[in-house]
């Protein structure tokens, strides 16, 4: 028989229905990542922590390597022209830098992860749900946002930071690799020119703001698992939504992280 | 209780005394899984509540119902084992959950029950996916008994099974019973597992194809009266056979 989607019919009736739907699903995200949030205080269950960072830290490191290598060969590669139409070639460094390290670095290393991390996370969380794993662990005895998701939810907040350091490093390598092999740029030149650019504070705030990726893409990874719909349909549907809804958060929070922590630099160090 | 609307259960009214082994039997979609399921707490009923061993399990908070689900053990229709453990990761599980015991102890108790359900100590380091279908059910079972439960739950244990290992696990059930005081709810469509094994039988109707106001629980006696029961629906079931179900089947889907 074939299925035939509730919103099938696509007419305006359906529409107030969806955004009821959609405020529940968000009430309901919401109250999933305070659930996880509140069971990380909690010891994590045997065996669930190491194999999390393993596999969201370690194996994670590669694919985060070459993002952030192209990243910065790209941004190179883009900005050579202008640089050079100002003679000022030499600063090339300072802007790949600064866009690596405060901006690109974290949103495009944050965006790969949603995608291996986030999608992995859910397709795995959805196949335990239909094949009964999540409620034998209930049987068990045991939470299973406590068991699954809080694991995540730390390995997440913990190395995704860390893996967009490894990011920001080969984007800051790549920038220069370009511009000094392929362009010619005098290498002492180009980091001397690059040196005191980039400060503490965007170090910092390249590092804050991946924390709060981290536990988005956690959150709704998981979330989606453990809702997902039946067969491999919802199992494919679960992936796709928590890769969706991971990048449309992650750039939501990089707009409201970067509005907040510049008003919290402008209270801090005051200009004049 | 429903889903999206959609009632499953209504009205069931169900005592399992202590030590007894009920088998639950009823066509596809009369919703057999949904009521083990609300016995362990793993479903909410929309209207009604459980009562296990005089306590409410559909009041409890989640935390004290986690407690409360170590009393039962839980025989999942396809096994349900955790992929990406061992044999011996698995029916280990709820030891290492539950805490207080050592690792050597917990490893004696895993391999006595694996022994229990005919499985060697060579099985504990494989994966899930190396074993067959019975001998995933039977690791099922291994770790559902690991934490010496009050009360069994099995869900359609037989389902999917040569005729051999059915009848293995048939004699599984009664040796669990009686190696200790187990009280059971198994839940299956296999005729030969409820007059093997069951003290009792009640069998369900699905909700829509009852007249308004009868009960959807149609037989609740032992096999022998089961075996006896003069409703046309129950001898329907017993016996196997379709009669006007394609035509009936053929008028609801024009």
């Amino acid at each position: 028989m074939a299925t035939v989607s509730k919103y099938a019919t696509g007419s305006a009736i359906d529409l107030p229905r969806r955004i009821a739907d959609s405020f529940a699903e968000f009430g309901d995200l919401s109250a999933f990542g305070g659930e996880v949030i509140a069971l990380t205080f909690r010891p994590p269950a045997r065996g669930a922590l190491v194999p999390a960072l393993y596999t969201i830290g370690v194996r994670s490191i590669p694919v985060v390597a070459v993002t952030g290598l192209f990243i910065g060969m790209v941004l190179a590669v883009q900005s050579y022209a202008q640089f050079r139409a100002l003679g000022v070639v030499t600063q090339l460094g300072s802007i790949i830098n600064m866009s690596v390290v405060r901006e690109l670095g974290p949103v495009l290393a944050a965006t790969m992860l949603a995608g291996r991390v986030g999608g992995a996370m859910a397709a795995e969380l959805a196949t335990m749900r239909i094949t009964e794993q999540i409620d034998a662990m209930a049987c068990l005895g045991t939470n299973p946002v406590h068991r699954l998701a809080a694991p995540r939810f730390i390995a997440c907040v913990l190395l995704i930071p860390l893996l967009t350091i490894v990011a920001n490093f080969m984007g800051v390598m790549g920038g220069a690799l370009v511009s000094t092999q392929v362009y010619n740029i005098d290498a002492h030149f180009y980091w001397q020119n690059s040196h005191g650019f980039v400060t503490l504070w965007d170090v910092t705030v390249g590092l804050i703001k991946p924390m709060f990726f981290g536990g988005a893409i956690a959150i709704i990874g998981c979330h989606r698992g453990f809702h997902s719909g039946s067969g491999a349909e919802g199992v494919g549907r679960a992936a796709t939504r928590a890769f969706v809804s991971s990048f449309i958060a992650i750039l939501a929070l990089d707009f409201f992280l970067a509005l907040f922590l510049n008003n919290l630099y402008a209270v801090l160090w005051p200009v004049g | 209780m429903q889903f999206d609307g959609q009632q499953v259960l209504h009205a069931v009214d169900l005592d399992v005394h202590r030590g007894q082994t009920v088998c639950v039997i009823g066509e596809s979609g009369c919703g057999k899984t949904v009521l083990l399921k609300l016995i362990i707490g793993l479903l909410r009923p929309t209207v009604g509540r459980v009562l296990f061993d005089g306590k409410v399990l559909t009041d409890m908070p989640e935390r004290e119902l986690t407690k409360q689900r170590r009393r039962f053990g839980f025989l999942f229709q396809g096994a349900a084992l955790f992929d990406s453990l061992t044999v011996y990761d698995n029916v280990a599980f709820g030891l290492h959950a539950l805490g207080g015991k050592s690792e050597a102890a917990i490893r004696e108790i895993v391999q006595q029950r694996l022994l229990e359900v005919g499985l060697s100590a060579s099985v504990t380091e494989k994966k899930p996916a190396e074993l067959s279908g019975g001998m995933k059910k039977r690791v099922g079972l291994a770790r559902a008994l690991a934490l010496d439960p009050e009360a069994m739950l099995y869900d359609e244990p037989t389902t999917g099974l040569d005729p051999i290992m059915t009848d293995v696990i048939n004699e599984l059930i009664l040796q669990t019973r009686r190696k200790r005081p187990v009280t059971s709810v198994v839940v299956t469509h296999e005729m030969k597992t409820v007059l093997k094994v069951a003290d009792r039988v009640v069998m369900l109707y699905p909700l829509a194809r009852l007249t308004p106001g009868e009960n959807q629980v149609l037989f609740d006696g032992t096999p022998d009266e089961l075996r006896q029961c003069a409703d046309e629906r129950v001898r329907q079931f017993v016996e196997g056979e379709a009669r006007d179900r394609l035509q009936e089947m053929a008028q609801a889907a024009s």
